[in-house]
């Protein structure tokens, strides 16, 4: 083991520090404003929030890094950097479509307890130590529990929160009981050093045990099927600025580093989920939890009359399709991944932000969104943007990052024919039900007595920012593309 | 140049929503300038298109790591159909005159369809392609939800999920043909000369094909035209049996025959009678063809006879393309065209100039109305529109019937003799039609209503261009096989044309 050098630590994770100290100062600046308006002091939090994102962003893309410390406790590459980054402009996000909201009056907790969660994931990307990981993403659960539970005014919110909570602490326990097992089977908590330990022995029943509690840890993160159940009652008691949290930047992180563990520290226990010729290991496993993430997700979607367990039971669904890029077992395959977690996650934080913006006007089943384009135009076409693009219609993100992940599949996993035509058959019954919220909005009349909706000059501008993204990047795949290549070209791998 | 075509109408789109809201005057003008702009390219790259070569009007890498391009260029084939979806789209505009529901959001879907349709019929690069092909899904959806009639949100919502079905079947076979040459080219030339093994064609061209045949109405996957196109308003009407059904039967062409031939092959085992995928897909299309007649004898609804008459011409398109021979292909690629301007007149009658004006289509209504006698211009046009569609020598769909015969004549005998009598049903519906709708029995007294406002001068003009087309390419019908013929001489269909030696 090297000597510990504090400097060294420190210079590599500033951007951690500087996010999780700009949590620090939302909370002391929003104490020093405490008899100001709630305008006021949501403005000012924000502002604290967005320039310790926007500090730690610069930090990370001025200056490139590449460290592997302490038994991989701490990890900096290239793809590190890029899930970082990303990490904390979602967060950006984030904040900004809260900053309208009236769902508490503690902001400086709200917007500290989001730091605090943003900083926690940016450690969970650059860990390849098991033990951190699991400390990161307590963290990062227990802040996502609170946020869920923030609105106190509402018993669904409180609902919402302690179902959250069980459910986590129970994939928590799982996923524990997991790193324990490997931990006796290899005496490493380090990926690489499982991996080389493991590598040679066959599937040892403890091993397998193991590869099971380790996927429903994660799985619970990721809310794939059948271990989901959290999410539609978080999606739809959570304020709607912690659910564009939870539904976009810890689906990245979590996506990440599920990735990591199987493609790095599982490797060499793939077997096989080639049609009619399975072998045990963790890629027949994942593709179950896939197909049924697939199948239930999409179908239970078509019931759903509130537009956020619709985007709860989609987020299943989509959890499925991502799956395909870890079964895909490749560099490729974790590229296609990250493109298609960004895109699908600034489309869902897009989706969130409107729903954030109508939370006054209690906008919550399909049927409230009636004569919405006429009420408000933009918000309407924005809306339209991101469930076309989660629905995988061109020319937007969405449907690049599903032919890439499928092509991908096909190309660098084995014999995943079946489920990459599972996969396309679902996403084509998912068209029906995000038509079917954009029918009502725009097909429908609005019911008697509705207004004008009037949103924010800044609400307006960062969904629209939003959904130019998803437009761009549909149109445009290369440049994210490039950049994840180049990050990944790096990998050992 | 001919890329403006596409972009021109995206514009024009996004230049609808920059008007006024209410402003539909200002609407109309912005779209009849957008469509009549894009078939001025056209006109104009056809005026300088050399017979027999493949005109590359884009090509820049678009995504360069998984060798996606953004290429477009037109074939004899292609600007056929670009000139097709000129004219249709001018003349749906003419015909949507009167649309005053929330008019700017009409036009912009409308104009995103017809830049969307000009895209496939350009794409030259599988990819791009299918971004095209998908991208026209969604304004057909909210074009008959918003401004249809007869249970539009349901018509909308099958034809959207018959579509995304379909789409779902190629998006399948396109990754699978990615991944089998390599993943390296999206680019129909070249994979047009990828030696595909032939257990991959067998499985992969009747799951494309059939993806495709959705979108062209073939039995019995038809269901969603008659209520689609009854349901659409007459713009959507036009534009959904003019130019949409067209992009499956291109699609079956461009991108099912032209990739993988072989998949037509023989089996070398039969089931139920039927040898190869060939067969089966030219005994369906055929069942279409009478089927589709048969059932538009008995329709009580106007727009449905006209509904069930697209299924069954579009029939006589895929079996033209079974056909497998130079005539047959040549016949049904004319049939396209032909049908593309025909259906457009029908709907445009029924649609526009009769149901607008007497709010029903109901033909036992019509009939003692006299509609011959108050809107004579209308009776005449669909007189016209008629001896098109039953194939009279002189009018476009005649060429296009007779090579699909002579074609299937060649192939399956026993076919050609069967779709005779499916073109006979077809005269018999279409006299029936007219008959009911038009020339009442005078001797019923008319209803005694307020006189029905006269024929427009926007709809002279767009029924105008569409008959004059019709009867040019009739009386003339060089004017499109010197475009399709030497077409199928590239080395694109080289695959397809060592199938028909």
């Amino acid at each position: 083991m090297t000597p510990l050098s504090y400097f060294e630590l420190l210079r590599l994770t500033l951007p951690e520090i500087i996010v999780a100290f700009a949590g620090l100062v939302a909370l002391t600046i929003d104490l020093m404003l405490r008899q100001r308006p709630a305008a006021i002091r949501w403005r000012a939090g924000a502002l604290a929030a967005c320039a310790g994102c926007a500090a730690a962003i610069v930090l990370i893309v001025l200056r490139p890094e590449a460290a592997n410390l302490y038994d991989s406790m701490l990890v900096v590459t290239p793809l590190t950097q890029l899930a970082q980054t990303v990490l904390a402009a979602f967060t950006i996000l984030a904040v900004l479509l809260s900053v309208d909201s009236d769902f508490t009056a503690h902001v400086g907790e709200y917007l500290g307890l989001v730091l605090f969660a943003t900083a926690a994931m940016m450690v969970l990307v650059s860990t390849q130590n098991l033990l951190v990981i699991f400390a990161s993403l307590e963290l990062l659960s227990l802040s996502l529990y609170v946020l869920t539970a923030f609105n106190k005014r509402s018993r669904q919110s409180a609902e919402a929160g302690l179902k959250y909570f069980l459910f986590g602490s129970m994939a928590a326990a799982l996923f524990l009981f997991g790193i324990s097992l490997l931990y006796g089977l290899s005496g490493s908590i380090e990926l690489d050093g499982i991996a080389a330990a493991i590598h040679l022995q066959p599937l040892s029943p403890l091993l397998a045990v193991a590869i099971v509690m380790i996927v429903a840890g994660l799985g619970f993160k990721i809310a794939a099927a059948p271990f989901h159940l959290w999410a539609p009652d978080a999606y739809q008691g959570a304020p709607a600025p912690s659910a564009a949290l939870i539904a976009s930047s810890s689906k990245i992180a979590s996506f990440v580093v599920l990735a990591v563990v199987m493609l790095v520290g599982l490797a060499g226990e793939e077997g096989s989920g080639a049609w009619r010729s399975y072998m045990a290991g963790w890629v027949p496993l994942i593709a179950v939890v896939a197909v049924l993430s697939m199948i239930l997700g999409n179908l239970a979607a078509i019931v759903q009359s509130s537009v956020r367990r619709l985007l709860a039971y989609s987020a299943i669904g989509h959890a499925g399709y991502m799956l395909l890029g870890i079964l895909s077992d490749s560099t490729q395959g974790l590229s296609a991944l990250l493109y298609y977690v960004i895109t699908y996650a600034l489309a869902t934080i897009g989706a969130f932000g409107i729903l954030a913006a109508l939370d006054k006007y209690k906008v919550d089943r399909a049927v409230d969104f009636a004569g919405f384009s006429r009420r408000a135009p933009w918000l309407s076409f924005c809306m339209l943007i991101f469930m076309l693009s989660l629905a995988g219609i061109p020319p937007l993100a969405g449907f690049f990052g599903k032919f890439y992940i499928f092509s991908t599949a096909l190309l660098t996993g084995s014999g995943l024919l079946w489920l990459v035509i599972l996969a396309i058959a679902m996403s084509a019954v998912s068209l029906y039900y995000y038509l079917r919220v954009l029918k009502v909005m725009y097909v429908r009349g609005s019911v008697d007595g509705s207004g004008q909706i009037k949103t924010s000059l800044l609400m307006n501008a960062t969904v629209g920012l939003i959904a130019l993204l998803v437009v761009l990047l549909g149109c445009f795949p290369a440049p994210l593309l490039h950049w994840i290549d180049g990050a990944l070209r790096s990998m050992p791998h | 140049m001919l890329a403006w075509t596409i972009y021109i109408s995206f514009l024009g789109a996004a230049a609808q929503m920059l008007l006024p809201r209410a402003n539909a005057r200002a609407a109309r003008l912005t779209a009849l300038l957008t469509t009549v702009a894009g078939f001025a390219i056209a006109l104009a790259a056809w005026w300088r298109f050399k017979p027999g070569e493949i005109l590359t009007v884009t090509r820049v890498p678009w995504v360069p790591s998984l060798g996606i391009e953004y290429h477009l260029a037109a074939d004899g084939i292609g600007l056929t159909l670009v000139l097709l979806t000129g004219l249709v789209a001018i003349a749906g505009v003419l015909f949507s005159w009167n649309v005053e529901l929330r008019p700017t959001e009409f036009f912009t879907f409308y104009l995103v369809l017809i830049g969307a349709v000009y895209g496939v019929f350009l794409s030259f690069d599988l990819f791009l392609f299918f971004v095209f092909y998908e991208i026209a899904i969604i304004p057909k959806y909210f074009l008959i939800a918003i401004w249809g009639s007869t249970r539009r949100e349901y018509a909308a919502m099958k034809l959207a999920l018959y579509s995304f079905a379909g789409s779902a079947m190629v998006l399948i076979g396109i990754i699978a043909a990615y991944v089998e040459s390599g993943a390296k080219t999206m680019s129909l030339a070249d994979l047009a000369q990828f030696p595909f093994p032939l257990h991959f064609q067998m499985w992969v061209f009747p799951l494309v094909f059939l993806g495709f045949a959705i979108l062209a109405g073939l039995w019995p996957f038809h269901t969603w035209a008659p209520t689609g196109h009854a349901a659409a308003p007459t713009a959507a009407s036009m534009l959904l049996a003019g130019v949409v059904m067209k992009l499956g039967a291109f699609g079956c062409l461009r991108v099912a025959m032209m990739l993988f031939p072989r998949g037509m092959g023989p089996w070398e085992f039969h089931v139920a009678g039927f040898g190869s995928w060939r067969g089966l897909f030219a005994v369906l299309a055929l069942i279409g063809i009478v089927y589709g007649a048969s059932v538009a004898l008995v329709q009580k609804d106007f727009k449905f006879v006209i509904g069930y008459s697209s299924v069954s011409h579009m029939g006589f398109v895929l079996l033209g393309l079974m056909t497998l021979s130079q005539i047959g292909l040549d016949g049904a690629v004319v049939q396209m065209f032909s049908h593309g301007i025909i259906a457009g007149l029908l709907f445009a009658v029924v649609g526009r100039m009769v149901y607008d004006r007497t709010h029903t289509r109901v033909l036992s209504e019509l009939g003692p109305m006299h509609l011959a006698r108050a809107i004579p211009f209308a009776a005449f046009t669909f007189v016209v529109a008629s001896m098109a569609s039953i194939g009279l020598p002189g009018f476009s769909g005649f060429v296009a019937e007779l090579e699909i015969l002579i074609g299937t004549w060649r192939a399956y005998p026993l076919l050609a003799a069967l779709a005779g009598v499916g073109i006979l049903i077809g005269i018999a519906f279409t006299w029936r039609a007219l008959d009911k709708a038009f020339l009442g029995d005078p001797a019923i007294a008319g209803a005694s209503g307020s006189p029905l406002p006269p024929i427009t001068a926007a709809e002279r003009v767009g029924a105008g261009i569409l008959m004059v087309s019709t009867v040019a390419v009739g009386l003339y019908p060089r004017l499109l096989l010197d475009l399709i013929l030497p077409a199928f001489q590239s080395p694109l269909f080289d695959g397809l044309r060592r199938m028909w030696r």
